[in-house]
Formats: C-alpha cells, structure tokens, sequence
C-alpha cells in the first residue's frame, strides 16, 4: 500500500501542471493551418498561356474516377469557335463535390495535366447542389484561400505549438 | 434572537437562485478546468470565456422534445427527477452561510431554517432522493433503466453508510446535530479538518461516491455503458436530474465546509465575519475544484473494486475514527 499511494498522488501533479500550460488546440476560423504543398483539397481546371484550354474533352478523368463524380459532354472546336488546343473541348465539365473522394486518381488520368486538385479545403456548402461544380467555376481562380506551407522549406507544415509558446 | 417568519420566504428564494446559478457555474467550471487539464481551451465560443454555455445547454434542453417510452408508468415517470432536484434544492435549506445580520430592525440568520437536527435532515433528504433515481429508472420500463437504477441505489446505498459514519467523529466533538451549533463549535476551538482528518478523508471519498462522480461514476459510466437510470429521459426531465446531481455535489461540498472548514468564518480575523457567504462560497468553489481535479486525474474503477473499498476499507475507518474520537471525546471530558 505505502508504493501505491505516492504513485496515486503523482497523477495529480500531471494534471495539475497541464493548467499553467498553453491549450494545443488549433482555433481553427481564426488560424488556419497551413497545408501540406502537395495537399488534394477542390480540383481547378487549367488554361494555356495563350488563352486556350487544356482539356480536350477525352474523359479519361471520367474513366478514371472511383466515386464517379465527374461528368464530360466534348463538342468539335470549330475556326470561329475554338476553345481549347485539341481537336475537341468539353462543353460541359462538372465535377459532383459532395461525391468526390478526393483521391487524385483524375490528376493522373489527365493526359495535357488540364486538371489538378488545388488546395481549398474549405467546400462546405448549405446545399447539395451548390457542390457541383460546373467548368466557369473549376477555372476561375479560388476564391477562398489558405495558406500553403513553403515547399522549399518544409516537408510538413510548423506545427500550432511551435509557433505560439 | 428570532428572525420575523415571512423573512424566510425571500431568504429561500435567493438561496435557491444562487444554487441554480452555482450549478451553472459548475458546469462551465468543470469544462473549462477539464479542458486545461487536457491542455484544451475548454469552453471559449459562447459569450467571454465560454460562460454562456450553460444558459446555451438550457435553451437546448428546454427546446428539446421530451418524449417518454410507451409502457412508462406515466406520474412516476414525470414525478422522480421532480423528487430528485427537489430533495436537492431542500438539502441546501439548513447550510449556515453566514453569521446573521439585522438589516432594518429586522434580525436575519445566516440559513434559510435552523433546525436542531439539521445534519440528519440532509442526510435523511439526501436518501429520499435516490427514490428519484430508483423510481426514475424502474418507471422507464426498459431494461437498460432499471439495470442503471440498481447499480445506482447499489452504490449509493453502500457510500451512504461510510458517509454518515464519517461525520460521526465531527458529531461528537461538536457535541451537536446542529451545524450552526458545530461551526460555532469549530470557532471557539479548532477547525475539524484537523483533529478528523480520517474523517474528512472517508467523507471526502464517500461524498465523491455517493453524487457519482469520476472516479466512483459507475451509475453512468459514459465510455463503457448506457446511460444509466437516465436512459429513457430527454429534454429537460433529463435536465433535472443532471442539474439534481450536480446540486448534490454543490451541497455535499457545502457540508463538508460547514463540518470540516469552520463554514463561513474567515481564519483568524473575526471582523470579516459579516461576508460569510463570500468566504462559504470561496471555500465551496476550492472543494468543487477538488473534485474536478480528481476527476481529470483518477481512472474509474471497477464495480468489484467500488464495492470492496466501500465496505472493506471506507467502513472500518470510518467506524474506527468514530470509536477512536468517542474515547478521546470522554478522556477530555
């Protein structure tokens, strides 16, 4: 008995020591952490230099996908359409957000690299149908901006702690 | 000197008011302390510092549907967390908080009643309240309700006996059931926290038992079963005997102070007297923080363990602090 009870009382100093320190917790809307460089957050399709488009409407992204969230109609460019580099483009484009598993599967499908998942994590929507996103909204740049970790500099994001104690 | 009788229906009013608002308290004390322990923030949205969680908790649970089993036997069902939280509020009724003022030519006392037997009325209101519980979870007709209620009254019933025990030793050498009459006891000579440690040690564990907190919450051990006697209630019935267990705690850390901490007498300096109730409540929040430290700290324990150091280790102390402080009682005297 007399080995037991200090080693009781000792947990007692643990916790207790634990109040004087600085909480862990990530305030999340207020700080957000940066992510990952190579982090598969909401996927954005791609121009050229020129103007033109990158995706020629093959729907090997289509073929690819596991969660079957991603839906090409292609059309013929024309001369006094032309719309992307290729023979066709893909006159609908719209990826179903609320299925999609984010598993980068269409990036590597994708043969001119037209689309990449970005880095917004932040999605979440009232409604289901506010989730499909349709070609306007996969090209225009995000809107919503986190930040990402310098690739150069670190393999993992600086961790909450180190920064605030 | 007496008080004028209407006096103490104001007087009840308040005290209840502040319990409710200490319970409140409580419940964001406990988030809060738990958090940091846990190195989280606890509590931090809603409102400064997190403290309108509780009025958030409230509106919730109010706004909740309270819906009932079919085969419930329906007055009991709505009558047992009623007897729970009013056994509860009652217990706290004989606390002395303060040393009385005259307020107008009107003489006040510093509890809400003083009755000569005033210990044994908590204790004896503290047992009517398991009927709460029982009839609460045999009421359910479910299964699940009525295997919570028994753990329950198992555990309750058995820390009852070491927990009245525990005060024996304070009972004789305050020669008195009366608590106002042991405080003043406690002023004249010495805190009892001093010559009944064992008995403030047993009472403490007890006490920790008998309101089924960490680490004796085998009642509801939330990771490892269903709820409970509580099983089948919802919405604010449900909120009665949450707020019934956390007001046991808040009254059960009252009497400690009154039988241990000399109640509302600050050390040494007898002009402050007159703030009792500053002082009752600042030593009432030091213990309540007691409480939630050992829960953060201790594991629970197992039911055959509860039940063992119930009866095999808490009893014999507390019988034999009581026997011990008898003789030394009758060998001053």
């Amino acid at each position: 008995m007399s080995f037991i009870v200090p080693n009781t009382l000792k947990g007692f100093g643990v916790t207790l020591k634990q109040v004087f320190k600085k909480p862990l917790t990530q305030q999340y809307p207020e700080y957000k952490r940066p992510v990952y460089p190579r982090y598969r957050g909401r996927h954005r399709l791609h121009v050229h230099a020129n103007g033109l488009e990158k995706c020629v409407g093959c729907s090997l992204c289509a073929a690819a996908c596991p969660a079957d969230c991603i839906r090409v109609v292609p059309a013929e460019n024309t001369a006094g359409n032309r719309v992307s580099a290729g023979e066709r483009y893909a006159r609908i484009y719209e990826i179903n957000l609320s299925r999609c598993i984010f598993c980068g599967y269409c990036e590597l499908a994708c043969p001119f690299d037209a689309i990449t998942l970005g880095n917004d994590f932040e999605i979440s929507e009232y409604n289901r149908d506010d989730l499909i996103y349709t070609k306007d909204m996969l090209l225009a740049p995000p809107i919503k901006r986190v930040p990402v970790a310098d690739a150069d500099l670190y393999d993992t994001p600086i961790p909450y702690y180190k920064d605030n104690s | 000197m007496h008080e004028a009788w209407w006096i103490t229906i104001p007087k009840a009013l308040i005290v209840i008011n502040v319990v409710m608002v200490f319970f409140a308290l409580t419940t964001w004390l406990e988030r809060k302390l738990l958090g940091r322990m846990q190195q989280r923030f606890g509590p931090n949205r809603a409102g400064p510092k997190g403290l309108l969680v509780p009025i958030a908790d409230l509106l919730k649970l109010i706004r909740k549907e309270a819906f009932a089993p079919m085969g419930a036997k329906e007055p009991l069902y709505i009558i047992a967390p009623m007897v729970s939280m009013f056994t509860a509020l009652a217990a706290f009724s004989v606390l002395p908080f303060g040393a009385g003022w005259t307020v107008w030519g009107h003489h006040i006392t510093g509890s809400v009643v003083n009755v000569p037997i005033s210990l044994i009325l908590i204790f004896a209101l503290g047992s009517v309240g398991i009927y709460g519980f029982i009839v609460g979870g045999w009421a359910s007709e479910s299964k699940y309700s009525i295997l919570g209620s028994m753990r329950t009254c198992a555990q309750l019933v058995s820390y009852e006996v070491s927990l009245a025990l525990s005060v024996l030793g304070v009972v004789l050498m305050g020669q008195s059931l009366n608590l106002q009459a042991i405080v003043d006891k406690q002023q004249a000579t010495l805190w009892f926290f001093i010559p009944q440690f064992v008995g403030l040690c047993v009472f403490m564990l007890g006490g920790v038992a008998e309101t089924s907190r960490p680490p004796f919450d085998l009642p509801e051990a939330d990771t490892e079963l269903v709820a409970g006697y509580h099983t089948e209630y919802s919405g604010m019935r449900w909120g009665l005997f949450q707020a019934a267990e956390y007001i046991n705690m808040i009254t059960l850390s009252g009497l400690c102070v009154t039988l241990f901490f000399d109640g509302y007498h600050f050390p040494w300096v007898h002009s402050l007297d007159q703030f009792g109730p500053v002082w009752f409540v600042l030593k009432l929040f030091t213990l309540i923080g007691l409480f939630i430290w050992l829960r953060a700290t201790q594991p629970r324990l197992r039911y055959d363990q509860l039940m063992r150091f119930g009866w095999k280790v808490l009893l014999p102390v507390a019988t034999v602090n009581a026997l011990v402080t008898a003789f030394f009682v009758v060998w001053a005297a």
